[in-house]
């Protein structure tokens, strides 16, 4: 079975600052990390592969640095890494491009595995994208996967609802954090990991002239303008506090 | 053409009002989308909402799979040349417009908190980075499809005078290679937490399920009756219906007054709440994040504030 598990490098939002001033978001500096639901996928592809054999390919666009994330991923258990090094501009036209034509390249699949969502932009569009990219059916926020030789059953959940569905191969699966835990590499693994090839392509060697259908004009920063009034003394006296303001305010009724 | 598509009614209802600015300004019409049965009465109330035209693309497919429905808007957006695709941003909505993007090979922004036009060109802003921060973006091509979330956008008053055409048509689409075996509503309390005035949340600060029966009672004595809670109480814990669950992946709530007991404050559940009237913590940790966006906020251990508390409102309003 070869599954292809797309990774994308992120920065950790948990050590993004905010500056103080403008109210905008740092990135500059900010320590980068694989998307956390992604190693879900990576950890879900470890286990299809445990019960029914294959190979496991991570795809990765990004900056040239992403090669040591990808590292960690061959460390989990990915067989090899490809590396589409960023294009200059991009949006989910050029990146599921890119991935559609890395895909093409890297051969024959039976699974796409994606996180269902990257968690700095958390819009969730890759992987169904790419999946109307390439034609073929999609399965997302897969919370239970049961493989078989020949087709795939999904527990998914879509809020209000449990959908169970099922699809032969190829497919893509978008799955959530809820599915598994990834596992942590020994040292053994990280070591041999070192052995393990990854490709790096250039984008505009894999595809020319992409330009992005979408720009974005500018980053805001939002500001979470609250009074942050703080009791910190005696309980009684804080709660007979508290409970003055929020009638003051007249959100008691 | 501007289209307008969820398989939400109430979310449709919402973004007829925001299509019917931006079609206006384009100088085309509004066209609210239908796929299903031939429903009247439903594309009447489309048409009282603020559609032009309604379009029923008519298929007995009654269980919603992104595929086939991505197919159907496909051959929709050829008929009525529609360059303006609103979807509603459910998680059936994200996959079909994302799938939609790819198979028209076209821009696609998800998740949008506003749309207008600037220099003609649809622009859109939608919260990135766990909500630290504001993506203003824009399209330099067409088509354009966004989607946009429930509660964003308020709808028009309902007006039965107004008139519009509907529109029916069949269309042979590329069946899924994908079946749905099984659809199950999930065990749900029945709460409504987008709709709630006023919210108590509950977070990893209690201990055991039978504890958060104290956030029902405080949330019974300021009549707010609603109980909120963050991502582990719901997804990992599961002592709460995910309708409970509010967050960047849960729900979005704007209550009056909405009170965070034991939650710690990560920024995917501030994206969830940041938009309530009055913010209220309870925390016993006085570094914990929470206290940054709240207006009033008290350090201590819950269990003995949270049945104080509920005297006290008790007294307080009787």
């Amino acid at each position: 079975m070869n599954i292809i598990v797309c990774a994308k490098q992120v920065i950790d939002v948990s050590e993004m600052k905010v500056d103080p001033n403008t109210k905008k978001p740092i990135l500059q500096g900010v320590p980068q990390k694989i998307s956390d639901i992604d190693k879900n996928a990576l950890e879900e592809a470890i286990k299809i592969k445990e019960k029914q054999g294959g190979k496991i390919t991570v795809l990765t666009i990004g900056p040239d640095n992403a090669k040591e994330r990808i590292k960690e991923l061959l460390a989990m258990g990915a067989d090899e890494g490809v590396l589409v090094t960023t294009p200059e501009k991009y949006d989910y036209y050029v990146i599921s491009n890119l991935l559609a034509s890395a895909i093409k390249k890297i051969g024959e699949y039976d699974i796409i595995l994606c996180g269902e969502a990257s968690i700095d932009m958390f819009s969730g569009q890759a992987g169904p994208r790419l999946a109307g990219l390439l034609d073929i059916p999609q399965i997302t926020y897969a919370q239970n996967l049961v493989v078989d030789k020949d087709k795939v059953t999904a527990d998914r959940n879509m809020g209000d609802s449990a959908v169970t569905t099922e699809s032969s191969f190829p497919v893509l699966i978008t799955v959530t954090k809820e599915i598994n835990e990834p596992r942590l590499p020994s040292l053994m693994q990280i070591l041999g990991a070192a052995n393990k090839p990854i490709n790096e392509i250039t984008a505009d060697l894999l595809i020319d002239g992409l330009n992005p259908k979408v720009e974005m004009l500018e980053l805001k920063g939002v500001s979470m303008e609250r009074k942050n009034i703080v009791y910190k003394d005696d309980i009684d006296e804080s709660i007979s506090k508290l409970v003055d303001s929020l009638a003051k305010e007249g959100v008691l009724r | 053409m501007v289209l307008v598509y969820s398989d939400d009614k109430k979310i449709t209802f919402e973004l007829l009002n925001k299509g019917r600015e931006v079609a206006k300004e384009l100088g085309e019409k509004l066209i609210s989308v239908i796929i299903g049965k031939a429903d009247e009465k439903l594309s009447q109330e489309y048409i009282s909402f603020g559609a032009d035209n309604v379009f029923i693309a008519e298929t007995d497919i009654d269980k919603f799979k992104a595929e086939e429905f991505a197919n159907y808007l496909e051959n929709i957006i050829k008929d009525t040349k529609s360059e303006t695709i609103i979807i509603g941003s459910n998680k059936n909505g994200k996959e079909l417009a994302s799938r939609l993007a790819g198979r028209l090979d076209v821009g696609c922004i998800i998740d949008c908190t506003n749309i207008y036009l600037k220099d003609k060109k649809l622009t859109s802003e939608r919260i990135v980075y766990s909500g630290n921060a504001i993506s203003v973006e824009q399209f330099n091509s067409k088509p354009a499809i966004v989607t946009v979330p429930s509660k964003v956008f308020d709808p028009l008053p309902k007006d039965d005078k107004r008139k519009g055409d509907i529109i029916k048509k069949k269309f042979d689409v590329k069946k899924s290679a994908s079946k749905i075996l099984k659809v199950q509503e999930m065990k749900s309390e029945g709460v409504n937490v987008e709709d709630a005035e006023i919210i108590v949340s509950c977070g990893r600060g209690f201990k055991k399920k039978e504890d958060i029966k104290m956030v029902k009672d405080l949330a019974d004595a300021i009549k707010g009756k609603t109980v909120g809670c963050s991502r582990p109480i719901a997804a990992d814990l599961k002592w709460l219906s995910e309708d409970h669950w509010i967050g960047l992946s849960g729900h979005k709530v704007k209550p009056k007054l909405y009170i965070a007991a034991g939650i710690s404050g990560q920024i995917q559940h501030i994206a969830g709440m940041r938009d309530s009237g009055i913010i209220v913590a309870i925390n016993k940790d006085p570094e914990a994040l929470i206290f940054k966006s709240a207006d009033y906020g008290i350090v201590g251990d819950l269990y003995e504030i949270l049945p104080k508390l509920t005297s006290a409102v008790k007294e307080k309003i009787g």
